[in-house]
């Protein structure tokens, strides 16, 4: 179908999506594509080759990252300068190629009126969100896409959807599984299946990329199972461990609880915003946007999706898989649970920001589940941080905490602070986890109260780079955590962000949240450093001497995330501040939001606050200071004074102070989760309630079929005996014939109880057919 | 009723599909015939046999019209009983298709894949009869030839469980033989009365032809509902159905590999199949009345079937009952009576078929290794055989339904399909595939992971012949997944025209749609949100 005669169809229907552009954007199939083979190929040869696969899985990711790279510059370029046929600058017009015509069609026919004043409202956003700049260009997406199947005239489709937010992933995922494909080459060097763990980072990185690609609903739920399973198997990895095996199968089983949320919110999505006609992302948003959808139906589907998001992204209640998930090698927890894996939950939001938008009724509110759900996990996540011995473990509950903070973004309307957010942190947690890594494969252990301290004297370059996560983590100015941090807290719009203009709502309680998370990360981020890099160095080497420095391999990765942890900041500087450049301003916020695009809903952007910016930072600065009065002065004088290493300590506070101590009990106890989900829930489906459904089936059903068996038998036999004897032992003659033939143990066994019951019943059935015919034909 | 078959059927000369359930049957008695003293001879001639049948299975599914895949192909038609109206009439469309090559392809591979413990001959033979009993069923377009079909089978799968069986076989067996004897017992009821209802009221001859009998719809509601429910008994101990379930555990644990593979792969769907050929295309009121009650059933199915799954201490009992949980899936695909569930019913009945059948083979490997299927005596066998594990594991992530291998497409549409027609229960089902997961993953984690110890840490891996058996299972699996369109659209007509023929004799019925934008004005999907609370059969758009 050509275009014109598409645009004349769609006069009021404005799609923002093309399927003509730049070769990079058309073809980024190819990103996750070459992942993939390398997989097949690392599975079945990869042992044979010379660096037993490795090699391999590196050159695949390597070039899908420059592939990556490569699209992410066609992007720009697109994003400025496309111009679609027939369009003006002030409306993004019609264009789809032939492929899924009819369902544009469809989608353009249902279109309703009152479209144009949509179309004006979101291009007065864009408008406002560009001010200062030249002329905006609309915002189009490029697809591409082929069908899978079709089934009573519903399309499946695959397909790829590149805008900014695709492409971005893109990047960070290519470029953090590239690093961490570097890196394990040193780290697992000489590991029992070293082939295998490099099979499956590589598919882990093409299901993840295939996901962030994904143009239609269903093929997300694909990319998401098949991101899920990775995990299992790579958390899996030293399997002859029970916790390792343990963890895998509990990170798979949390996720499956949020998958049936994921199922049953994207089939009402199918329903309600696709018309049962559609699974295409863009058709759904679009509806959405477009107010055709019911509200409550948008309510179920978000409320479902939360709990999906729950369960990927690590949000409270579903999180107690990830630290967990720690039982993986540390590249992969990186790689896994730090940038890209538990991210898909914060991403399949972003790419369906309509259904939560306008089902939570984000906009001019003050309080949402989302956003709740995010604020609450972002404090606990933070909390438990506090009490972990385990270096990973602090990380893991930090990227919880973290989560959140994208979480409630999300929930608040603050789209970009989210996704930038997600960017930023994708980088400095890689560096944290990579960081801890090298720690850990110098002492051999995880443990920074029993083997750690002191190691910035034996690894200062890891500890060089650590301290540029942590600070970037904490949001420091200028580091990367803290523009996006900062970005986040002024979306909350709560409070009047001193001074600041609002986002969508009032969000004052998550904002408070926030800040007070803020303080939590920077204190539990000292302690993790304190513990780890500085007083007595407290471990065994088993006399093979100090521990020493990484090599090349595992520092040069550590550098270029350092690098990234510095400056990633710099891409999202807040428009309208001091000594900014206006070419610098906003422009992560330019290229990826799809501001003004007919598949986005019309968020409201709030403007800095210095206020708010100072407040926050002195907020962190005073929970780095508490922490580091406490461990660098207190707890390091302590020990020099005792002459004991620190294990030895008793814990200060919760030895004076009941309080404390139940806090700190609860907090040991992951607030009783575990328990909860494990001893209760699991517990009693394998127990209890298993054994009752065995009972039942057992006693109940098979009870009465086994009664019912012996008196049939027992009648069958007097009739056999009384009456009917002739017949049935001619019958069963006969039958003893073919029994003869496969064996006497069967005839003896059985002596012709069945064949007497078939004969018997089917005797029976001829008369009951005849009185049946009788009865019904008079 | 010749005339309606052969005018829209290609002129095959050779009777096709007659020589697909005649050539193993011949075969068995050729096998009868073969001298005691070349045991080796048994197995060959067997598989040979059977192949040529699966040859004759992969013709048919190359020759099939799809663009036709409504109506029957390859029909042969026979006086059988002239007097009684009975003929033997076979043919296939889009719904038997996939069964028919199923079933075509599952019997040489369990033939060559398991040798038989002892006696070959009665063995070999009765693999062979039944593979032409599960044929007959498939493809028998006439109700008493089907009726016969549907009866074979039991018998040489009572004697392979019987006498070839493990552990309480003698009981497993006639449980086995007696519940499904049961069920059939009253169908011979129902199919009786329905030729002589029919017969009577429309003035015409006796007759037992499908067809004929679906087409004129003579039987009144009342008589309809009460003989659907005569052949909804026989398919749901077939299948099984909750609460009828019960004799499958006992028969799969106690059977020998190539019984439980044959059970679970093709036995298990002829009730299913039985209900969409012969159940809802006979009886379609009594279908679209009885609907909500089976959907209801499958539900609980899905889930008493995974509950029970997940404290079962033998693997192979485990895998048994997850088949329980599978085929409530089929069945609320099915009784959602529109496309999306009766084709993802459909795919499920396949990629059941393929999937467990694999499982069952695969702890028939271990078994015969480890002399043992008590899952807490196995464990860390991963570390000896990497390979037995890998396929376990692809396997097993397809029953589970991951997306990309065959299960989850079967098992979306099928999902699809009752949230149209009965939402709540659609997802109270989607709920089953967490448990789905914790069963066969734990399993899996309790057998392959962990240290391995005694003669688990011993037990050889894969042999070329078993790894060359499991080829096919995983190239079904994986091109089922990735794409399943060639699959679908040979089925599509024919489940399309099943819809099509109960919306025509049901008044009031509407197919349950997933498509609303073309029934309903888009404007109406803003009602859709509210409408959450509609538990009705379909959208009266």
């Amino acid at each position: 179908m050509s275009l014109s005669v598409l645009a004349a169809e769609a006069v009021s229907g404005v799609s923002t999506r093309t399927h003509d552009a730049n070769w990079f954007l058309e073809n980024a199939w190819i990103i996750p594509l070459l992942p993939a083979i390398s997989f097949l190929v690392i599975l079945f040869f990869g042992k044979r080759l010379p660096k037993k696969g490795a090699e391999l899985g590196i050159a695949a990711v390597g070039i899908s990252f420059i592939l990556a790279v490569l699209t992410g510059i066609a992007w720009i370029d697109h994003r400025d300068n496309f111009e679609l046929e027939g369009g003006d600058a002030e409306h993004a017009i019609i264009a789809d190629g032939s492929i899924a015509s009819d369902e544009l069609v469809l989608t353009a026919d249902a279109e309703e009126d009152d479209h144009a004043t949509d179309d004006d409202q979101a291009v007065v956003d864009d408008a406002h969100g560009d001010e200062g700049h030249a002329p905006a260009h609309p915002y189009v997406a490029v697809q591409n896409s082929t069908q899978w199947f079709q089934n009573g005239g519903v399309q499946f489709d695959a397909g790829i959807l590149v805008d900014g937010l695709a492409v971005m992933m893109l990047f960070v995922v290519t470029l953090i599984s590239l690093l961490v494909h570097i890196y394990s080459t040193d780290y697992v060097g000489g590991d029992r299946r070293y082939t295998h763990y490099f099979a499956f980072l590589s598919l882990f990185t093409a299901s993840m990329l295939f996901f962030v690609l994904s143009d239609n609903i269903l093929q997300m739920i694909v990319g998401w199972e098949l991101v899920g399973v990775c995990s299992f198997v790579l958390i899996g990895h030293w399997w002859e461990e029970k916790p390792n095996s343990d963890a895998a199968l509990k990170a798979f089983l949390t996720n499956r609880v949020g998958d049936v949320g994921l199922l049953v919110g994207m089939i009402t999505l199918f329903f309600a915003a696709g018309g049962g006609k559609t699974f295409d992302t863009i058709t759904i948003n679009e509806n959405i946007v477009n107010g055709t959808v019911g509200h409550a139906a948008l309510v179920v589907a978000a409320a479902c999706l939360t709990a999906a998001v729950m369960s990927k992204s690590g949000q409270f209640i579903l999180h107690t898989w990830l630290p967990d998930a720690m039982a993986g090698p540390t590249p992969v927890s990186a790689l896994i649970h730090a940038a890209t894996m538990v991210v898909a939950g914060i991403y399949m939001v972003a790419r369906l920001y309509p259904v939560f938008f306008e089902g939570m009724q984000i906009g001019g509110s003050s309080i949402n589940l989302l956003a709740t759900v995010g604020a609450i996990t972002l404090v606990f996540g933070g909390l438990l941080a506090f009490v972990q011995d385990d270096i990973k473990k602090v990380l893991a509950y930090s990227t919880v905490s973290q989560l959140g903070y994208m979480a409630m973004a999300l929930g608040v309307g603050a789209w970009t602070a989210a996704v930038f957010h997600l960017f930023t942190h994708a980088f400095f947690k890689a560096n944290l986890f990579l960081g801890s890594g090298s720690v850990a494969h110098a002492v051999h252990s995880f443990d920074m109260k029993k083997d750690m301290g002191g190691m910035r004297k034996f690894m200062p370059k890891t500890y060089i780079t650590f301290i540029i996560g942590s600070l970037a983590l904490a949001g420091v100015f200028p580091l990367a955590g803290f523009w996006s941090k900062d970005e986040i807290l002024v979306g909350t719009g709560g409070w009047g962000l001193f001074g600041g203009t609002g986002g969508n709502g009032a969000y004052s309680f998550h904002l408070t949240m926030g800040l007070i998370g803020a303080a939590l990360t920077a204190a539990y981020m000292t302690r993790c450093v304190y513990l780890t890099f500085h007083g007595q160095f407290r471990g065994d080497t088993h006399g093979h001497g100090d521990p020493h420095e990484s090599g090349p391999r595992i520092l040069v990765p550590l550098y270029i995330l350092s690098g990234f942890a510095i400056l990633v900041g710099f891409v999202n500087l807040p428009s309208g501040i001091w000594l900014v450049p206006d070419g610098w301003e906003e422009r992560f916020g330019h290229f990826i939001e799809p501001t003004g695009a007919s598949y986005f809903p019309g968020i409201a952007h709030g403007t800095p606050s210095y206020s708010l910016a100072i407040v926050a930072s002195i907020i962190a600065v005073v929970g780095a200071g508490i922490a580091f009065l406490y461990y660098f002065v207190w707890v390091d004088r302590r020990s020099k004074q005792v002459g004991e290493s620190l294990t030895g300590l008793p814990n200060g506070l919760t030895t004076t102070s009941a309080i404390a101590r139940t806090g700190h009990k609860v907090l040991v106890n992951k607030y009783y989760l575990d328990h909860l989900y494990t001893g209760v829930i699991a517990g009693f489906t394998k127990g209890p309630l298993a054994r009752a459904a065995n009972w039942v089936n057992q006693n109940v059903i098979d009870g009465t079929v086994n009664a019912v068996g012996e008196t049939s038998v027992r009648t069958g036999k007097l009739v056999y005996e009384k009456i009917d004897q002739g017949l049935v032992d001619g019958f069963v003659n006969g039958a003893g014939i073919v029994s003869d033939a496969t064996g006497q143990e069967l005839r003896a066994m059985n002596s012709g109880r069945v064949q007497n019951y078939a004969a018997i019943l089917f005797a029976g059935a001829a008369i009951a057919a005849g009185a049946f015919v009788l009865i019904l034909a008079l | 009723m010749t005339s309606l078959l052969a005018s829209e059927t290609a002129a095959v000369s050779f009777p096709v599909l007659t020589a697909m359930v005649l050539t193993p049957f011949l075969g068995a008695l050729l096998l009868l015939v073969l001298p005691n003293n070349r045991p080796e001879y048994f197995k060959q001639v067997a598989f040979l046999v059977s192949a040529l049948t699966a040859a004759m299975t992969a013709w048919v599914m190359v020759e099939f019209d799809k663009a036709h895949a409504a109506t029957f192909q390859f029909v042969d038609q026979y006086e059988w009983i002239e007097t009684l109206g009975i003929s033997w009439a076979l043919g296939l469309d889009g719904i038997s298709l996939w069964l028919v090559v199923l079933t075509g392809a599952l019997f040489p591979i369990v033939i060559l894949a398991i040798d038989a413990e002892h006696s070959p001959k009665p063995y070999y033979a009765w693999i062979l009869v039944l593979e032409a009993g599960c044929m007959g069923v498939f493809l028998a377009l006439d109700l008493f030839a089907f009726f016969v079909f549907f009866e074979i089978v039991l018998v040489p799968m009572y004697f392979l469980i019987g006498q070839w069986g493990h552990g309480e076989r003698a009981y497993a067996a006639t449980k086995f033989f007696i519940y499904t004897m049961m069920g059939s017992a009253l169908m011979l009821v129902g199919i009786i009365s329905t030729a002589v209802i029919t017969a009577n009221t429309t003035g015409n001859d006796l007759t037992f032809g499908l067809i004929e009998l679906a087409e004129s719809q003579a039987l009144g509601q009342t008589a309809a509902r009460w003989i659907f429910l005569s052949f909804a008994l026989a398919f749901a101990v077939k299948v099984p159905i909750f609460p009828l379930h019960t004799w499958l555990p006992d028969a799969h644990t106690n059977a020998p590999t190539a019984g439980s593979v044959i059970l679970a792969g093709v036995m298990l769907k002829l009730g299913t199949y039985g209900f969409l050929r012969f159940g809802i295309y006979l009886f379609p009121e009594a279908a679209v009345y009885f609907a909500p009650f089976l959907v209801a059933l499958g539900t609980i199915g899905i889930l008493y079937g995974a509950i029970a799954a997940t404290m079962q201490r033998d693997l192979k009992r485990l895998v048994a009952y997850s088949s329980v949980a599978h085929l409530g899936f089929i069945v609320i695909g099915t009784f959602a009576l529109n496309t999306e569930g009766i084709e993802g019913g459909l795919l499920q009945m396949v990629n059941h078929g393929v999937s467990t059948g694999a499982l069952f083979l695969l702890v028939g490997m271990i078994y015969e290794r480890r002399h043992t299927r008590e899952i807490s005596k196995l464990g860390g066998l991963q570390k000896p055989a990497p390979m037995l594990a890998g396929v376990f594991m692809v396997v097993m992530l397809s029953s589970i339904g991951l997306p990309g291998l065959n299960g989850f497409v079967g098992e979306f549409l099928t999902l699809i399909g009752a949230f149209a027609a009965h939402r709540w229960w659609a997802v109270v089902a989607a709920s089953g595939v967490i448990i789905a997961a914790l069963y066969l993953l734990w399993a899996y984690q309790r057998v392959f992971h962990g240290p391995a110890e005694g003669d688990n840490a011993t037990m050889p891996d894969l042999t070329v012949r078993e790894g060359l058996t499991m080829v096919p299972f995983l190239v079904a699996i994986v091109f089922m997944g990735v794409y399943p369109k060639p699959v679908l659209e040979r089925m599509e007509p024919a489940v399309d025209a099943l819809v099509a023929h109960v919306e025509t004799h049901v008044e009031d019925f509407d197919e349950p749609v997933a498509d609303i934008a073309h029934h309903v004005e888009l404007e109406d999907l803003a009602d859709l949100g509210t409408d959450t609370h509609g538990e009705e059969d379909g959208e009266h758009g």
